[in-house]
Formats: structure tokens, C-alpha cells, sequence
């Protein structure tokens, strides 16, 4: 009924983290007078922007499927289940669950993208030197 | 289906970005967080809707599996088409740039 608002909050929360994190680098990197971004690691504003676009993205879509079932509308107050208080509590219900899971699976499966793309850079120079061998 | 569209779409999205750099350039990857974020979403909703319903899930009646279809298949265009506005505002290759100043002249 209105399980993406719980990952379109979080999109929220992730978008100013990230903003918050990117105006922080580049103040470090203006101190230091070095770049923050090294070859073999990406820096957490852009890991961040990462799961804020696949929080976006995926609400984006599911308040369009929302919409496309009627269970939102572009008027005030824009969900149906407002009108009736035992709905809206199944709404509630489903936010707890339904929409908690959701943001829970996304940010598990940025986690796991985040960690094996660190590993992917660590390993990039190694692999590429090896091919440079190869091609010899 | 909307999940088993979405899906479709995310992977043949996740190739065409992997295989080509012009799509890279273009940013296709755009699409990737949209179609993949919604999948992924749309999985955890299949989970509690199987856990309600049983193997029953596997089996929707028609009218619904068509709905679900023409449902999957407006999301994957709603989506192409954030991407194409995107992609058009912010001008990667100079193509609509470079239309303008030519209309200019």
C-alpha cells in the first residue's frame, strides 16, 4: 500500500549523507592539497550516490506501480488508505515489513557491490600487469 | 511479471552498459539502478506475497498475469524514457548543443 515509502525515505536520508560526505572531501582535499580519490579506492561520497540511485530508481518505479493500482494518488493526501483509519494501519503494517525488508535487501545487496568493487580495484593493477605479460 | 520484466530489462541493461562504451558514455547505468533497485524491491514483495499465498503464486489468473505484463512493460518505458530525458538535458555527446547553435546560425 505504501511499502516504497520506507526506501524512498531512505533515499532521502542517503542523498544528503552523500552531499554532506562530498562537500567534507573536497574540504579535506583543499587542506591537504592532495586528491582524495586514489586509483585503487572510490571515494564514500560516490559509493553513497550508488545506493542512493538504487533507492531512487527502484521508488520511483514502485510508486508508479502504486499509482498504476490506485493505492496513491497525485492529490492530497495522496495515499487512499488515508481516508479509512483500519486501512491505514495495514498500510502501517505493510511499511514495517514489507517496506523495511525492501530497503534492508537493497542496502545488503549495495554492501555486497561496494565490497567486491574495492576488491575488483585492489586486484585491477595486478591483472593488468599480468595481460602486459601475456601480450609480450 | 512485473518483477520477471523488470528483471529481464535490468539484466539486458547491465550487458549492453559492460559491453559498450558508447552506452557507458551515455549513461545507460542510469537505467541499471532504476530497473535493478525496482527488481530487487519487487523480490521482497513476491517473498511475502508467496509466503501468504503458497505455491497459489505461481499460478495468477490471466486477466492479472496480463495487467502485471502491461504493467512490467509501462515500467521498463517510464524508465527508458527518465533515462532518454536525462540523457538529453545533460548532453554527453553535445549532440542537442550542437543542433541549438546550428538553428542559432
Amino acid at each position: 500500500m505504501a511499502c516504497f515509502l520506507v526506501p524512498a525515505t531512505e533515499a532521502i536520508v542517503t542523498t544528503i549523507v552523500a552531499k554532506a560526505v562530498k562537500s567534507h572531501e573536497a574540504k579535506a582535499e583543499e587542506q591537504t592539497k592532495v586528491k582524495a580519490l586514489s586509483e585503487d579506492k572510490l571515494p564514500l561520497s560516490k559509493k553513497i550516490t550508488r545506493l542512493s540511485g538504487f533507492l531512487w530508481g527502484g521508488s520511483g518505479l514502485l510508486a508508479f506501480e502504486h499509482l498504476w493500482h490506485g493505492e496513491i494518488s497525485p492529490f492530497f493526501p495522496f495515499l487512499t488508505a488515508a481516508n479509512d483509519p483500519s486501512e491505514m494501519a495495514v498500510a502501517f503494517h505493510e511499511m514495517a515489513t514489507v517496506g523495511t525488508s525492501m530497503a534492508v535487501l537493497v542496502t545488503a545487496v549495495w554492501a555486497v557491490m561496494t565490497v567486491v568493487s574495492d576488491k575488483i580495484l585492489k586486484r585491477k593493477p595486478k591483472e593488468t600487469a599480468k595481460l602486459g605479460g601475456d601480450a609480450v | 511479471m512485473t518483477l520477471l520484466i523488470t528483471l529481464i530489462a535490468a539484466v539486458i541493461i547491465t550487458i549492453v552498459w559492460y559491453t559498450s562504451p558508447k552506452a557507458r558514455k551515455l549513461k545507460v547505468g542510469l537505467m541499471c539502478y532504476m530497473y535493478w533497485g525496482a527488481s530487487i524491491m519487487w523480490l521482497v514483495d513476491a517473498l511475502f506475497e508467496y509466503k501468504e499465498q503458497g505455491a497459489g503464486y505461481f499460478t495468477p489468473a490471466t486477466a492479472d498475469m496480463i495487467n502485471d505484463s502491461f504493467l512490467g512493460i509501462c515500467v521498463v518505458a517510464l524508465g527508458t524514457v527518465v533515462w532518454l530525458g536525462t540523457m538529453l538535458i545533460s548532453d554527453p555527446e553535445g549532440v542537442v548543443r550542437k543542433a541549438l547553435t546550428e538553428k542559432k546560425q
